[in-house]
Order: structure tokens, then C-alpha cells, then sequence
């Protein structure tokens, strides 16, 4: 929270380095990762309405952005962090509320799926967008 | 951690943990998170059908009221989402109070700015579609 730097002796939780890597914590920083990324995400689909409001020339200049290979590429990164985040979103929910999805073995196992279900995901969509 | 019979509740609370307001932000981040459960999947089918149908189609269908509405409503949860989070990863990793503090200020009035940005622009669409 907000202040004085820390002065008190209470403990510290380990740093990043102290853990053995496992799935649920890699599961941990990418839905912290996705979720800066997202923030920034939000800005470009606001550019986007935004050239939509304003009128033809606008929309034109972002319209060739989103259809270059680059925005094709940012736009499956954006559906990859949307999509994890999402269901990663869920599963905290899931924690929070009926209290379930806590033994490790269910937890790894949602892990991996958060992560195929992103990069799959993203790619059905990506593919439906090209050949639909 | 009890000093005795004749110490005071605060006493006893002092030291062990933040009192501001972190149950607020918690339920606040949970409950945006249940709102974006049903729009975002809503909204990722329809942008990404607008941007591919050319900008026309696009703006009707920006303009229709349910589209602009739930347009809106995207906007609101996700923004006020992000904003949480983001106030999050500030005063996880910027310990200098004036940087931090920075920070903050400029996430929120980024996200404000951007809700107002978005609420505009679908505005316009709503009422130049005559609907």
C-alpha cells in the first residue's frame, strides 16, 4: 500500500529466485503479465472506435495498421492475453468464491489449460477472421 | 498479540498488517471481473467481426443501441478493471513514495481519460446513426 518505504520487521514473502519454477506459478505472472499487457491493449482497440468516430481518412490509416502483418500479430497476442486472462480470471474467481480448484494437481492441471486454451484460442480465432 | 488486559484494540492490530483499504479493492477487482465474465466474450466476437467488415458496417453497427450500450458497458467494467490492477502493480514494485504516488495519479486519470475517450466516440456513433 501507499507510504513510507518499509521500516517494519515483519517477514517478507521469498523473493522469485528462493522457488523451484511450477506451472501455477508461471500462471501467476502471466496473468500478471497479460494484465499490463491488456491495459496497454485497451488504448489500441480505443484508437481504433475512436478512428471509427471520427471519419473515413482516420479509419483508412488504422484500418491498414490492423490488416498489416504487425497488426496481425498484435491482434493474436491481444486475443492470446484476453483469453488468458479470462480464464486465469476465472479460476481466481473460482478460488475466491466456492472455494475450489486449490490441490496442487487440479491447479497445475488448470494452468496448463489456461495456456493451451490461450494459444489455441487465439489461433481458431486468428484462422476464423482469415478464411470465414 | 495481546499486551494484556488493559491494552487497547489498536494496540493489539498495530504491526500486523495494512488497516486502508485493500477488502474495498479486492471486492471491487472481483466484481468488475464477474461483469467482464459476460461482456468481454461478447466483445471480442463483435470487434473483431467490425473490424473485418469494413467501416460502414462498423460504425452501424457501433451505432445500434444495444451494441453501444453494451460498448459502454465494456468500457466501464474493463477500465475500472485495469485501473485496479494496474494501482496494484505500481504499489508492488515503485517503493519511492513521489515515483509511486506519480504513478497512481497518472494511472487514473489515463483511465479516465480513456473511459470518457471511448463513451465519446460511441456517442457519436449512436447519434449519427439517427437511432
Amino acid at each position: 500500500m501507499s507510504g513510507t518505504p518499509r521500516a517494519d520487521t515483519r517477514p517478507l514473502s521469498p523473493h522469485l529466485q528462493i522457488w523451484r519454477p511450477h506451472l501455477t506459478m508461471a500462471a501467476s505472472i502471466t496473468h500478471r503479465i497479460t494484465g499490463v499487457a491488456l491495459y496497454f491493449g485497451t488504448f489500441l482497440i480505443t484508437a481504433w472506435i475512436v478512428a471509427l468516430a471520427t471519419g473515413a481518412e482516420c479509419y483508412t490509416t488504422i484500418e491498414g495498421l490492423v490488416t498489416a502483418w504487425y497488426g496481425q500479430i498484435i491482434m493474436y497476442l491481444w486475443a492470446v492475453a484476453v483469453l488468458y486472462h479470462f480464464a486465469n480470471g476465472i479460476r481466481h474467481l473460482l478460488w475466491d468464491g466456492p472455494n475450489i480448484g486449490f490441490t496442487p494437481k487440479t491447479a497445475s492441471a488448470v494452468s496448463l489449460f489456461n495456456y493451451v486454451f490461450a494459444f489455441v484460442g487465439a489461433a481458431a480465432i486468428m484462422a476464423a477472421t482469415i478464411w470465414l | 498479540m495481546s499486551y494484556g488486559k488493559f491494552t487497547t484494540p489498536a494496540k493489539n492490530a498495530r504491526g500486523l498488517g495494512s488497516a486502508k483499504s485493500g477488502t474495498e479493492h479486492h471486492i471491487r477487482q472481483r466484481v468488475s471481473a464477474i461483469a467482464l465474465i459476460f461482456l468481454v466474450p461478447w466483445f471480442m466476437f463483435s470487434i473483431i467481426n467490425a473490424m473485418g467488415a469494413g467501416m460502414e458496417a462498423a460504425q452501424a453497427w457501433a451505432g445500434q443501441p444495444l451494441n453501444a450500450i453494451l460498448l459502454i458497458l465494456t468500457a466501464g467494467a474493463a477500465i475500472f478493471h485495469m485501473r485496479l490492477g494496474m494501482q496494484v502493480v505500481i504499489e508492488d514494485y515503485i517503493e519511492k513514495t513521489g515515483t509511486r504516488s506519480t504513478l497512481l495519479i497518472l494511472n487514473s486519470f489515463a483511465c479516465i481519460a480513456l473511459f470518457v475517450t471511448v463513451a465519446l466516440s460511441v456517442l457519436k456513433l449512436w447519434i449519427g446513426a439517427g437511432a
